[in-house]
């Protein structure tokens, strides 16, 4: 498909399945016209919702948000999905295994589903993920599922791309560990207890309780928790009106502005990152400070730590030159 | 070099994807991103996918017998829904005296069972667009 940028984008926007797909690959491959596609995308007005499924591995997300699909759609609303997997580290392939729970959806031109891999970013989420979302939004999709593998401290990245976060636990995964650690509480807008059925759900429901009351002495658990069979289903109505409850609450309080503004933060953020390593690499290549650096590490020199401030002070000093 | 992109997909009411599976991680393990669409898939959702999914390559896998109908059937599903660059490949329980009705329906290559994991992986790579390859 030989279009320009505009063309292409266009067509996407319309709604076109073939453009979505192969805008979405130009983005994630960064192939050539991609920064021109990306200046045309966000000069569009944008308001989908975009909602985060993070948790662990086998805590039944795809199947959730196959759920979920099925019940969005019988409220009309239509659905993109980025389902986001790991890469492997050896191979640099990888086995996108989400959308084989959603596939009854396949022919419903109302639901977009895309798998995308990792690709080596660390904790999963790069911006290829977020820039599919917001293609999907402007091709008349809301909401958009954006789905991640997590353990849940990695996938604090979520909170960078999606406008409210469910976070997936399951009784007898070991889900109430997790709880304590660091960062899980703190992603979540809504825990979701999968599996529900299972042996322990109490006990864990008692524990997320503890932990949000922990940080919010007035929470109401019914507003945060929602138990889920997502096989059956059940409690998928429930979740999803909580949902839309707090989208609603969001943008009465000036909520939804405070995170747009923290996601664009969070986003610019990470592109700065990589612009700034993509420099030093180029400098690297040029003066090769790393290997030498090594050389005298382990010749018993100094420490890595020295190393690094005295590398980067000689990058910055470079860059200081370079204008 | 870009990652190249496969679906794996099963038409029909065959329920052995054993094969399928195999090939799908095979292909993993070689550097490609493979999407597996499951089992019953009919034409129309195969297409459907492969669009989505923007991919280079569709392994279609079917051992029931009925691969001539439903293989035309779904290269037919892609040139409707826009994906005629899409790279048709087949397998399964195919009689040879099937391949070149299935060539000329539009399926580049049709790997029987037995057939080395190495004869895939030589196909995807001579078969890939310029600007893609299993590795690096």
């Amino acid at each position: 498909m030989p279009l320009s940028p505009s063309e292409l984008l266009d067509r996407a926007a319309a709604g076109v399945p073939a453009a979505i797909g192969r805008a979405i690959s130009m983005l994630a491959d960064r192939r050539p016209g991609y920064l021109e596609l990306l200046a045309l995308m966000y000069r569009r007005r944008f308001d989908a919702e975009i909602i985060g499924v993070t948790g662990s591995p086998g805590a039944g997300k795809s199947t959730l948000v196959d759920a979920m699909i099925q019940r969005l759609r019988a409220g009309d609303r239509r659905v993109g999905v980025v389902a986001v997997d790991p890469s492997s580290p050896f191979s640099g392939g990888a086995l996108l295994g989400d959308r084989v729970r959603m596939q009854r959806h396949a022919a419903d031109e109302g639901v977009f589903i895309r798998s995308l891999a990792s690709r080596g970013v660390l904790g999963g989420l790069g911006p290829a993920a977020a820039q599919a979302a917001r293609l999907l939004g402007l091709a008349g999709f809301s909401p958009v599922i954006i789905e991640t593998v997590g353990v849940g401290q990695a996938e604090v990245e979520i909170m960078g791309v999606a406008d409210l976060v469910l976070m997936v636990l399951v009784p007898g995964n070991g889900d109430e560990v997790q709880c304590l650690k660091a960062g899980v509480m703190e992603i979540g807008d809504v825990f979701v207890l999968n599996k529900a059925d299972r042996d322990g759900a109490d006990r864990l429901a008692a524990e997320i309780e503890m932990n949000l009351r922990l940080a919010d002495p007035g929470f109401v658990p019914a507003k945060r928790i929602v138990r889920t069979i997502a096989t059956e289903p059940k409690g998928i109505d429930t979740l999803l009106d909580l949902v839309d409850e707090m989208f609603a609450d969001f943008k009465a309080s000036g909520e939804a502005e405070r995170r747009r503004r923290v996601k664009m933060k969070r986003q610019l953020r990470a592109h700065l990152r990589r612009e700034i390593v993509e420099r030093f690499y180029e400098y690297d290549k040029r003066h090769n400070v790393i290997e030498q650096a090594v050389d005298g590490l382990l010749k018993g020199e100094g420490d890595p730590v020295a190393f690094s401030r005295s590398i980067a002070a000689r990058f910055s000093a470079w860059l200081g030159g370079l204008r | 070099m870009r990652k190249i992109r496969v679906l794996i997909a099963k038409p029909g009411l065959d329920g052995h994807d054993r094969g399928a599976k195999f090939v799908a991680r095979a292909l993993r393990d070689a550097g490609a991103e493979v999407i597996y669409t499951g089992i019953r898939q009919t034409p129309a959702a195969i297409a459907a996918a492969a669009v989505q999914e923007d991919v280079d390559f569709l392994g279609l896998s079917c051992l029931s017998g009925a691969h001539n109908r439903l293989f035309a059937e779904v290269v037919e599903e892609l040139r409707k829904q826009g994906a005629d660059d899409t790279v048709v490949f087949g397998g399964g329980v195919i009689p040879k005296k099937d391949w070149e009705g299935l060539r000329a329906a539009g399926i580049s290559a049709i790997f029987g069972p037995g057939t080395p994991i190495d004869d895939i992986i030589a196909f995807i790579e001579e078969k890939s667009p310029e600007d893609a390859a299993l590795k690096g």
